[in-house]
């Protein structure tokens, strides 16, 4: 490959930002000669060409540092890593986080998603927009995954460190200061204030949540943490697939596939190396328990990781973890370090012979890339785009070997699998849903947060546990993705094939409740710029079905009276079934769902 | 792309098509064995040269068992499948598909679409006169050719042709995401300044017309562009010693653009600035 280069250079910052993470440039077309400025041809190695994944941490490190992502920025982060800068700007641009047009250092992202709407984020806006100074930019924002604290608001200041802070439930005095002065902004609440069951003694997932110190790898093991591991190394692999398939566990990451037959496709393919996922993306409007779950108890999910790469045989884990969500990465980070240090991860854990890490690769805000085939084509420095399947990720996953990718919530379910065996977990919940749940319960209510119920609990018993307010018109249930339901079928029950049969979906755990002040016609409109904004515009339904869905359900909102009505829902119809029907993932194929839902369900415009 | 694997025999796959029993070798796709069958699918990102990237979604088929309709173009064929072609779904999702692009993108040069919108009775002015549109003027800044993104339907086939499937130059990648992604060079910057070395191998193989030669887009912004006065000749490349096949269009005695035959066992279509452009120096000499 011939690689060809413009004359852009880097300024000092750019280039330390790129050789802080990729060490200094080793050859002189790599960019060490700086005089050198006629060199504008290279011919890269394989050697270079294999640090391909490198090219998102490579972007992240450019727009941690400036605040957005020059030409020469790029140019040399390409050059550095034998990548051809139109694919490279191709990536760079895929991406929400990032820029490549000058812009302030300091980014406020104002959520105005809808548990956020619903909570005044419009004013919010609008307050904030009129007392802002220069040098700090505005981004509308998709769910920032803090919906129990709406409206939310998130600062980053570009520099060496970059510094965030959140706002939320964010006023307009507070989020302008933060954004001004976002080190001497207060600290967040700690996570055990998105749990309101938190110390309960009947919980499982989010027993340690507010209980142990989520820095202190001492006090994890002092409530139990690393039994499930030494469990797990007493059964081996085999056996320890055998009971996370016996437990009945299904995946919490939306698609309730089963976890076991995962874990068995992928550790019985012959191709090496094996490759263990978790993702820990959580865009989907509404749903923030894989945050609470990782600021809470992150060495759970050091654990939860280690038990699945040690089953699949695999020796290498990725995290990937949502751009947005900086406590989560901070608290990760700091797991991951103590737990190498102790010997928990490393080359031989826990003195056992078996070698296991884990990478963070941060997302830079791309819903798609929760999709599974995406997220590995965006920690393999390409476009976030879905592949099609088959081939299937436990035969073809990352980096073309095979792979298993599990939802946060799905792997720390494993521990207590472990723990107290698969039979007791399976008793748990009913037969074709066992096991506890995590739900996200955020708008109209009195105490919003993640709850843990056993599967099998009613709609309404959640609703009543978070103190659900009068008025109640309508709940969002699994997400944008999912679907609404009335006010009156509360007693649907939330397992997998009670929501099914009642034509809604558990999804990603969204409960989200609306009262009547909240415009019904709006919401609906939010939920499909949010669909139109994260397609990645590969598949025609999906990248043109979304504009014409949301220019339907503009010209609906303006009211133009009920045949103009009628027509444009036939027409909502009939591109939806398409875009169902017809597009390459679930992004398109699930667009249309909670459209379809208010209009069937909760007569929307009529 | 449709290899024949020589010598090798390969076995041979019962299915059924609209009820129909057929045989096709194994690795077929199920667009393969329709063509085989005489059955008509309408494809547009699909490519005889290039691995599909089932994009565009206007080849969908029913395959008993499968939630989705899937892409005949990219779908291996499988013993015992049953797949139907012309059912009321199959005809929704490619009239909705065709509706779609044609209310957002220009079609005027996009061989049978027409035809298809017709068959499929797609109505695309009912998205109504504001359905948002890839609105893109033609960038002419190269004397070769030119890029109509108005008319481009993201069939990837120029970046696949242009990267590691037949050029690697790795010139043009699509940029942005969702109904903002375009085909661009970095920084959205002139081809002039990219590392596209002008073999038009992305010519070759767009679908739609949003690349051609200059010649051609000149002459039709002129109202001169006439196929119905072109004639085709395919000879050899002159230019080296390869020896690729270029076919010549000719109109009014003047080269007004160069192709090659997509089943040369060797080049696959491909070209490089010689053998495509060359003409015009000739041209120019004379
Ligand atoms: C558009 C889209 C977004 C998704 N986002 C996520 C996500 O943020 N987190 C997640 O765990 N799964 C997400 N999924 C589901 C994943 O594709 C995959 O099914 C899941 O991670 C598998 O893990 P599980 O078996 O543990 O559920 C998403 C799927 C789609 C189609
Ligand atoms: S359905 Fe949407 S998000 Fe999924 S591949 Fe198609 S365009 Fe991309
Ligand atoms: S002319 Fe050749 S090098 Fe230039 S963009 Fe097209 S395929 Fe790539
Ligand atoms: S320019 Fe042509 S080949 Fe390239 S994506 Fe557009 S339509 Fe396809
Ligand atoms: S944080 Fe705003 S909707 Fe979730
Ligand atoms: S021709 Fe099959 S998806 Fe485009």
């Amino acid at each position: 490959m011939d690689l060809h280069f413009g004359d852009s250079k880097p300024t000092d910052d750019e280039r330390a930002a790129v050789d802080a993470l990729l060490g200094p440039p080793e050859s002189s077309w790599e960019g060490a000669d700086r005089s050198d400025a006629d060199l504008r041809w290279a011919r890269g190695g394989r050697a270079a060409r294999d640090r391909r994944d490198l090219l998102l941490p490579g972007l992240h490190a450019i727009n941690d540092r400036i605040g957005w992502i020059s030409a020469g920025a790029l140019d040399y982060l390409c050059r550095r890593l034998t990548v051809p800068p139109a694919e490279a700007y191709g990536v760079a641009t895929f991406y929400a986080m990032f820029s490549v047009r000058p812009r302030p250092s300091t980014v406020l992202h104002v959520c105005t998603d809808l548990a956020c709407t619903a909570a005044g984020a419009a004013d919010l806006c609008a307050g904030i927009e009129a007392r802002l100074g220069p040098g700090i930019h505005l981004e509308r924002s998709p769910c920032l995954g803090l919906c129990e604290r709406a409206p939310a608001a998130l600062t980053v200041r570009a520099g060496d460190p970059v510094r965030t802070a959140v706002s939320a439930p964010a006023t307009v005095r507070d989020t302008v200061l933060a954004a001004t002065a976002p080190d001497s902004a207060p600290e967040e609440p700690p996570p055990a204030t998105a749990v309101p069951q938190a110390g309960n003694p009947g919980l499982t997932l989010l027993a340690r949540v507010g209980v142990v110190d989520p820095e202190s790898l001492d006090d994890y093991r002092a409530h139990g943490g690393y039994r499930a591991l030494r469990r797990a190394f007493d059964l081996g692999p085999a056996a320890v697939i055998r009971e996370v398939t016996d437990s009945g566990l299904v995946g919490r990451g939306g698609a309730a596939f089963p976890t076991g037959r995962k874990w068995q496709a992928t550790a019985s393919q012959p191709d090496h190396p094996h490759y263990l996922v978790c993702n820990a993306d959580e865009s989907e409007p509404g749903t923030f328990k894989d945050r609470v779950i990782m600021e809470g108890d992150p060495y759970s999910l050091v654990e939860a990781m280690t038990i699945a790469g040690y089953a699949t045989g695999a020796h290498h884990g990725y995290l990937y973890l949502r751009g947005e969500y900086p406590r989560a990465l901070a608290r990760m980070e700091h797991a991951l370090t103590q737990a190498r240090a102790r010997g928990l991860l490393g080359p031989d854990v826990l003195g056992q012979g078996y070698a296991f890490d884990i990478e963070i690769r941060r997302g830079a805000g791309a819903y798609i890339c929760g999709e599974e085939t995406a997220l590995f084509n965006s920690i393999e420095g390409y476009r976030g785009e879905p592949r099609s399947k088959p081939p299937f990720p436990v035969e073809k996953g990352l980096f073309g070997k095979p792979t298993v990718e599990n939802n946060v919530e799905t792997l720390v379910n494993v521990l207590p699998i472990l723990t107290g065996g698969a039979q007791a977990y399976a008793a748990v919940g009913t037969e074709a849903s066992t096991g506890p749940k995590l739900y996200c319960v955020s708008g109209s209510v009195e105490r919003p947060g993640v709850y843990e119920f056993p599967f099998g609990v009613t709609l309404g018993d959640v609703l009543r546990e978070a103190g659900v307010r009068d008025g109640l018109r309508a709940v969002l249930l699994g997400g944008a993705a999912g679907g609404f339901v009335r006010a009156d079928e509360l007693d649907i029950p939330l397992t997998f094939e009670g929501t099914r049969a009642a034509g809604a979906t558990v999804g990603s755990g969204v409960v989200m409740a609306f009262d009547s002040t909240v415009p019904l016609p709006r919401l609906l409109l939010r939920i499909a710029e949010f669909f139109r904004d994260e397609s990645c515009g590969q598949c025609v339904p999906c990248r043109v079905g979304t504009v014409r869905q949301e220019e339907a359900l503009r010209r609906l909102g303006e009211g133009r009276g009920a045949a103009a009505a009628a027509d444009d829902i036939a027409l909502l119809r009939e591109v939806g079934r398409a875009m169902r029907d017809a597009s390459i993932c679930g992004l398109g194929q699930t667009a249309w769902n909670a459209v379809e839902s208010a209009i069937d369900r909760l007569g929307a415009y009529e | 792309m449709t290899t024949t694997a020589l010598g090798i025999p390969r076995r041979l796959l019962e299915f059924t098509i609209d009820g129909e029993p057929v045989r096709a070798p194994e690795g077929s796709t199920i667009l393969d064995a329709c063509r085989a069958a005489g059955t008509d699918v309408p494809t547009l990102c699909e490519g005889d040269t290039l691995r599909p990237r089932n994009a565009c979604r206007v080849c969908v088929v029913e395959v008993e068992g499968s939630r989705t309709l899937v892409p005949a173009c990219s779908r291996k064929a499988e013993g015992g499948m049953e797949v139907r072609t012309g059912t009321e779904r199959v005809r929704h999702s490619r009239k909705i598909v065709l509706e779609l692009l044609a209310s957002s993108v220009d079609l005027s040069t996009t061989p049978r679409v027409r035809e298809w919108i017709k068959e499929y009775g797609a109505e695309p002015g009912r998205f109504g006169a504001d359905a948002g549109r890839v609105n893109e003027a033609p960038r002419v800044d190269n004397d070769l050719y030119v890029r109509d993104y108005g008319k481009c339907i993201l069939c990837y086939k120029c970046v696949d042709a242009c990267g590691d499937q037949w050029q690697n130059s790795f010139a043009i990648s699509v940029a942005g995401r969702g109904f903002d992604a375009r085909i661009a060079v970095e920084h959205d910057a002139p081809l002039t300044e990219s590392a596209c070395v002008y073999c038009g191998n992305c010519i070759e193989v767009c679908p739609t017309g949003a690349l051609s030669f200059k010649s051609e887009f000149d002459m039709r912004a002129a109202g001169t562009w006439d196929e119905d006065r072109q004639t085709e000749t395919t000879t050899v490349c002159a230019y080296c010693g390869v020896g690729c096949n270029l076919t010549l269009h000719v109109q009014d005695n003047e080269i007004v653009k160069v192709t090659s035959p997509h089943d040369n066992p060797v080049t696959h279509g491909n070209l490089c600035i010689k053998g495509r452009f060359g003409y015009q120096h000739v041209q120019n000499r004379n």
